[in-house]
This record gives C-alpha cells, sequence and structure tokens, in this order.
C-alpha cells in the first residue's frame, strides 16, 4: 500500500456539497445595537429577550477573542458576517406539503427524509433551516404525555416563563466570547422540555444545516428534563460546500432536575474546506449540562468529523449529590482540519461521578488536540473520575495532543487518567492484506474497533451513520 | 504446472539486498521446510512471497499456478490462495477475532464464488474449525491477538489457515515461542489440514517442529539463497553437524 493510495482513500470529496436555490431574506451584513433590535423585531420577541441579547452584546464588546486553543486561523471580522438570514416564506405552512419542494430535495439528497422513515424509525424531526425552523413533526403526539419540543421562538412565544427561567442559566452569555456573541445574535434553536416523570418515548433529533452562503449560525438549544424525566437528543449536521469560511457559534444547555437523565448525541459532517485547508466552517461551540438535582445524569455523546476548526467542550456541572456526568467523543481530523475538543467535568455535589472517553484520529496534516478539565471542588467528597485518551495517528504530516487538567479540593475523591497514542501501522494493514481485506475495509475496521468504546453509547441509528463516515472521510488516508 | 515456483528471486529492504537468487519449487501435496541461521533470508523470502510492502523485488521471478504472482496486490494474493503465518502476529485493540475472522472468510469465498455466511452461520463453522488447533472459543470475542500469550497467537494464526483453506501455506517460524503441548497441538492442527491439493511451506531454525509435520524436502538457505536440498535426513544432519557444514560444504 503505497501512501498516495491512502491519502486517495483519505481525500473523498464532501458529499453533501450542494447549494439549494431558494430565496432568502436577509439582513444586511455586521453587528450592532441596530442589527439586534431589527433581528428582534423580525421574530416578534418580548421585551425582556431583547434585554438579554443587548446586554450579552455589551458585554461581548468587552471581551477578546480567546487565544489560548491549539488552533490558527485569520482574525475574524465580525462586521463581514450576517447574523440573520430566512428563507422567505411564500405562505404560512400548514403541512409539510407546502414546504418548499426545492428545500424538500434538499434533505431527499441528505438523506433525510422527513416523513415515512423517520416515522418508522420512530424519530421526531424538528428541522433547522438556516435560522428558521421549517416544520415539527410529532409535536401533537409528544404533547400527549406533556413534552414541548419545538423551536426555541415558538418557545419564546408560547412557554416564555420556561426559557425565560432557564435561558443563560447554564451558559451566562458573559461565560465566554462565543457564548457571548450567541447570545446577543441567537436566531434559532431548539427548545426541548420534559415533565416530571416522563419517558420521552422516542428519541428526539434536529438536522442542522447551513446553507446561505456567508452568513453566520448562531443556533440555541436549550433541553429541560425535570424530576424523573428522561429524553435522549440526537443532533446531526452537515452542509454544503463553500469558499468562504462559516462562523458557526452554537450554544447548547441541558438541565437536568433530580433523577433525571438526558442523553445528548452528535455526528457533526460540517464542511470541513478542501484539501488544501480553503473554507470550511468554523465550529466555535459551547454546550454545558447542569446536573441540578440528585442523582441526576447528563450523557455527551459525539463524533466530530467536519468543520475546518472545531472548538468545543461539552462539559458537565455536577451540583446535585450523586449525579453522573459523562462524555464519549469520536474527533476526526484530516488534511489541515484543526480540532482542540474535549470536556470539563466540575463537580460539586458529593459521591459524584463522570467518565470521559475521548478518541482522537488525525489524518492528513491536521492536527487534533484533547483539552480537558476535571475540577474537584471541597465539598465534593467520595466523587470519582475516570478519563480515558486515546489518540491514533494516521500517516506522519498529523498531530495529535492531549492537555488534561486535574484538579481536586478534598482527599476522599479518586481520579483516574490514563492515555495512549498508536499509529495505524504497516504491519496492521499488511495483516489484513495477507487475510484477502482491501485497505478500506481494514482501515474501516481498524478505526472503528478504536472507536468502539465510544460508538456502542450512540443511538443504534446514529452508530451505523458514524460507522459509515469514519470509513468514507479515511478513504484514501492509510497506506 | 507447479503451484509455486521461484526463480532466481532476488529482493531487498530499505536498500539492503537480502535475497539474491532463489529457486524452489513447490507442488500440490508436499511438504517444504526452510531452514538457515537467523539473516539467511528465510523470513524475508516469506515476505516477500506475501507482499509486504517493506520488501522491494529487485530480479527473478515467481509463479503462482503459473501466473506471475508480482502482478498481484497482497490482498489478491491470499483470495488466489497464498496464505502467510505470521512469526509476531500484530494486535488489533477493539475488533473482535471473531468479526476480523469472519471478514477474512467472506471476502476470499466471495472472490472464490463460495457463499458468504452471516455471523450466526459463521459462528458454527468457526466453532467447528476452532478445534483443529484446540483453542478455547473465549478467544473469538476478543480483540484479534490483544493479551494473547504467544502459543495463543500461534493457534489463532493457524485457525485463520484453517477458516482460509489456502493452497499453499506458509509457516513462519510457527513454531517459535511454543512449548512442547502447543507445538504438538499446532502441528496436529496443521497435519489435519494438510491434502493432495494444498502445499505446506515451514520456514524454521530447528528441526524440533519437523518431527512433528514431516516434510518431503528440507531446503537450507543462506545468505540469500538455498544452498542445499535434500529430504528430512538433511535436517537430521543439520541439527547434528550445525549449518557451518553446509556451509563448508557449499
Amino acid at each position: 500500500m503505497s501512501s498516495s493510495t491512502l491519502q486517495h482513500l483519505v481525500n473523498q470529496p464532501y458529499q453533501h456539497g450542494f447549494v439549494t436555490e431558494i430565496e432568502t431574506e436577509v439582513v444586511p451584513k455586521g453587528l450592532s445595537e441596530e442589527v439586534i433590535r431589527l433581528i428582534s423585531e423580525k421574530k416578534n420577541e418580548p421585551e425582556w429577550l431583547l434585554e438579554f441579547r443587548l446586554s450579552s452584546y455589551r458585554h461581548w464588546l468587552t471581551m477578546e477573542d480567546p487565544s489560548w486553543a491549539k488552533v490558527n486561523h485569520p482574525p475574524i471580522d465580525f462586521q463581514e458576517i450576517i447574523y440573520f438570514a430566512q428563507p422567505k416564506p411564500k405562505k404560512e405552512l400548514a403541512s409539510l406539503d407546502e414546504v418548499d419542494p426545492e428545500l424538500l430535495r434538499t434533505f431527499e439528497k441528505l438523506g433525510v427524509p422527513l416523513h415515512e422513515q423517520k416515522i418508522m424509525a420512530g424519530v421526531a424531526v424538528d428541522v433547522i433551516f438556516d435560522s428558521v425552523s421549517v416544520t415539527t413533526t410529532y409535536k401533537a403526539k409528544l404533547a400527549e404525555v406533556g413534552i414541548i419540543f419545538c423551536s426555541l421562538s415558538e418557545a419564546v412565544k408560547d412557554h416564555p416563563e420556561l426559557v425565560k427561567q432557564y435561558l443563560g442559566s447554564v451558559v451566562p452569555p458573559s461565560d465566554n466570547f462565543y457564548a457571548a456573541l450567541n447570545s446577543a445574535v441567537f436566531t434559532e434553536g431548539s427548545f426541548c422540555f420534559i415533565p416530571k416523570g416522563v419517558k420521552c418515548p422516542m428519541d428526539l433529533s434536529t438536522y442542522f444545516r447551513i446553507n446561505t452562503e456567508g452568513s453566520g449560525q448562531f443556533e440555541r438549544t436549550l433541553i429541560i428534563a425535570e424530576e424523573g424525566a428522561s429524553v435522549s437528543y440526537l443532533e446531526g449536521c452537515t452542509a454544503p460546500q463553500f469558499d468562504t469560511n462559516q462562523l458557526h457559534a452554537a450554544v447548547v444547555e441541558l438541565v437536568a432536575l433530580d433523577n433525571a437523565d438526558i442523553k445528548y448525541s452528535t455526528v457533526q459532517n460540517w464542511y470541513a474546506g478542501d484539501e488544501n485547508g480553503v473554507g470550511g466552517i468554523y465550529n466555535f461551540v459551547t454546550k454545558r449540562g447542569l446536573c441540578k438535582g440528585v442523582n441526576a445524569r447528563i450523557s455527551w455523546t459525539q463524533v466530530e468529523t467536519g468543520s475546518a476548526i472545531t472548538w468545543k467542550y461539552p462539559s458537565c456541572v455536577l451540583l446535585g449529590d450523586n449525579s453522573v456526568g459523562e462524555f464519549y467523543s469520536v474527533a476526526l481530523t484530516n488534511h489541515l482540519q484543526q480540532a482542540d475538543t474535549g470536556t470539563k467535568m466540575v463537580h460539586i455535589g458529593r459521591n459524584t461521578k463522570s467518565t470521559i472517553v475521548s478518541k482522537g484520529i488525525s489524518a492528513g496534516r491536521s492536527s487534533n488536540s484533547y483539552r480537558g478539565l476535571v475540577k474537584i471542588g471541597a465539598r465534593a467528597t467520595g466523587s470519582r473520575n475516570y478519563s480515558q485518551c486515546d489518540s491514533m495517528l494516521i500517516g506522519d504530516k498529523c498531530s495529535a495532543n492531549t492537555y488534561p487538567t486535574v484538579e481536586v479540593q478534598n482527599e476522599s475523591s479518586i481520579v483516574e487518567h490514563e492515555a495512549s497514542t498508536s499509529r495505524i501501522g504497516e504491519d496492521q494493514m499488511f495483516l489484513f492484506a495477507s487475510r484477502g481485506i482491501g485497505q478500506e475495509e481494514a482501515v474501516s475496521m481498524i478505526i472503528n474497533g478504536f472507536c468502539r468504546d465510544v460508538f456502542m453509547h450512540l443511538p443504534l441509528e446514529f452508530a451505523v451513520e458514524a460507522t459509515k463516515l469514519l470509513g468514507l472521510k479515511l478513504e484514501g488516508s492509510v497506506g | 504446472m507447479k503451484l509455486l515456483e521461484v526463480r532466481g528471486l532476488k529482493a531487498s529492504v530499505g536498500g539492503v539486498s537480502i535475497l539474491k537468487g532463489v529457486d524452489l519449487e513447490i507442488d500440490r501435496g508436499e511438504v517444504h521446510a526452510i531452514m538457515g541461521l537467523n539473516g539467511s533470508g528465510k523470513s524475508t523470502l516469506s515476505k516477500v512471497l506475501a507482499g509486504h510492502p517493506a520488501y522491494t523485488v529487485t530480479g527473478g521471478e515467481v509463479l503462482f499456478e503459473g501466473k506471475n504472482l508480482f502482478e498481484l496486490e497482497p490482498e489478491e494474493r491470499a483470495r488466489a490462495g497464498l496464505f502467510l503465518a505470521f512469526q509476531y502476529p500484530v494486535e488489533v485493540p477493539g475488533v473482535s477475532n471473531s468479526a476480523f475472522l469472519r471478514l477474512a472468510y467472506n471476502t476470499v469465498q466471495a472472490s472464490r464464488g463460495g457463499e458468504e455466511l452471516d455471523p450466526l452461520e459463521f459462528d458454527d463453522l468457526v466453532r467447528e474449525k476452532i478445534k483443529v488447533v484446540e483453542m478455547d472459543p473465549a478467544f473469538l470475542e476478543r480483540s484479534v491477538n490483544e493479551g494473547f500469550s504467544g502459543g495463543e497467537k500461534k493457534r489463532n494464526e493457524i485457525l485463520q489457515m484453517a477458516l482460509l483453506e489456502p493452497k499453499v501455506a506458509i509457516l513462519d517460524e510457527t513454531d517459535s515461542g511454543l512449548d512442547i503441548d502447543a507445538l504438538r497441538i499446532v502441528a496436529n492442527g496443521v497435519n489435519s489440514l494438510k491434502s493432495a491439493d494444498n502445499a505446506i511451506v515451514m520456514v524454521t531454525h530447528y528441526q524440533r517442529l519437523l518431527n512433528y509435520i514431516v516434510p518431503d524436502y528440507v531446503h537450507v538457505m543462506d545468505s540469500g539463497r538455498i544452498v542445499k536440498t535434500g529430504d528430512k535426513g538433511l535436517a537430521l544432519e543439520l541439527e547434528e553437524r550445525g549449518y557451518e557444514w553446509v556451509r563448508a560444504a557449499a
């Protein structure tokens, strides 16, 4: 196997690279109080939300773009970004039949049929197209058990008290530069509320898609599980191919009350730029879950394969006694992709537990870093953390880095950390070849074996998708 | 037409010439032993035949059932019926042995127009085949070779041979690292797989293995060539008189 055939395998063009032609209504580019007022006005928002945005914006003006991550990019001109884009509705959408057929075809191409397939798969889909929710299925069915699953804008309209209570309660606007920016300009996102004692009967799924060239995407997701409630939420992303970088700065907040359980799974496949690093999404995301009550559990599972730059640390704040936080991650980088991703586990309550399993795969000339913080406070006696960070290198021009930080402030807690670095070796590949197995299947099997501890935590449908995606992303990179 | 014909084979690794003109003919139903000191080129010969990418063929030719072996990629050679049991089987963490064996089996079956098996059917087959090497079926559920002892790794190699039913099986120092019981089990396994249609090539330092798998031909390699060929008596003579004797005679 020559390294050139390996390169060929890894260098498959992005399959979802097409642009849908839909009339788009945009707010002029750039950011100012006027633009924020305009966004808020277009969305008919209440005064308190406008205030939330404006104070976030004013705080953002005092902050600086973070520079500690191991990523490089030219300075972002925030005045060149379009902060609001919305497909022009032809009329009020009463049913799926009225959705722009062009849009439906886009979903078909993505393999995300909205109707029967998803119904059969038992998944309710809240589809975000650019920044506006086009349709929400299953809402009625979920409503029967008291679950609210809708766009954040609808929630602001229909359940303002819940949004007001929880928005920014886990990720305050002042948390970091991009969270502040998001708080000022977020235009869409999902809202999910599982009332006391309700187990959500199906996985909830949102497919994101960035479509308007040059428009930033500022999603905001808020999920609340009341006492004893549980929910599994799936987030999948794919984007069309563009030359200009697209900034994506989402915020996801999860709140789990006593005995509640939230499982949040992501498969991310945004445009990563071409093999020379031109174009691609900048994915600067703040994701955090708060285990507010006793015995609460929040689990993040992510498969990150896309974006030119990923800056993302899905975290858990373990406030309630005996609460549990989990982070299972596969991050794959190829070509000139840069990923700085990991998690923070902040133990505040007693006997809290956290598990971190991170698998980084680097190919091409990419840079893949794990950055993690495990912090066990003075009151969090009897707490435990187990961390495992494994890196796999493909080829000799990529890099893998691990930056674990551990702070323990009591003597009864236990922290374990394991790390390894391996390489898909010539001898492994030769073993497969000498048993008749071709390169692509060999790489796919080795990588899936490497990622098994993470994939086993994905919902089945996602696990299948993730397995295929990794194989596709690495085609041509091993040899 | 012979099964395998090696003519004047020359090969190098990292620019260093190792094989300097190997001639060898192997036919169906035969058992060959290739012996020699460390560095004589025995293992290199095995790897070159199987197509290890680190080795470069610099001269000569190899015909496998009359066809140029070097026109085939390593995986194509395996599908065509060439098998190499590794001296040092590599570990593949996270990949279950049974999944690996099934993928290998089905790939080879597909290329030969045979029937591919689903996991349940394959499980029946592999549990039957595993008896050949007296291996604990628990090893099927572990990662490929991970944490296996030396003997278990070698048994796993012979299990792969049993599943893939090669025409030519090259066993590269399969006896190294085996205690006497494991050696007997592995040898019994190989003997049970021997037939009038296939050939077995054992690469070894020692006479020991040849007490269990009796060769029809014994070849002695030295400095990248086969310098002497005889019957099983040659191995015994080597054991007694040492390699210097061959060298002096050659």
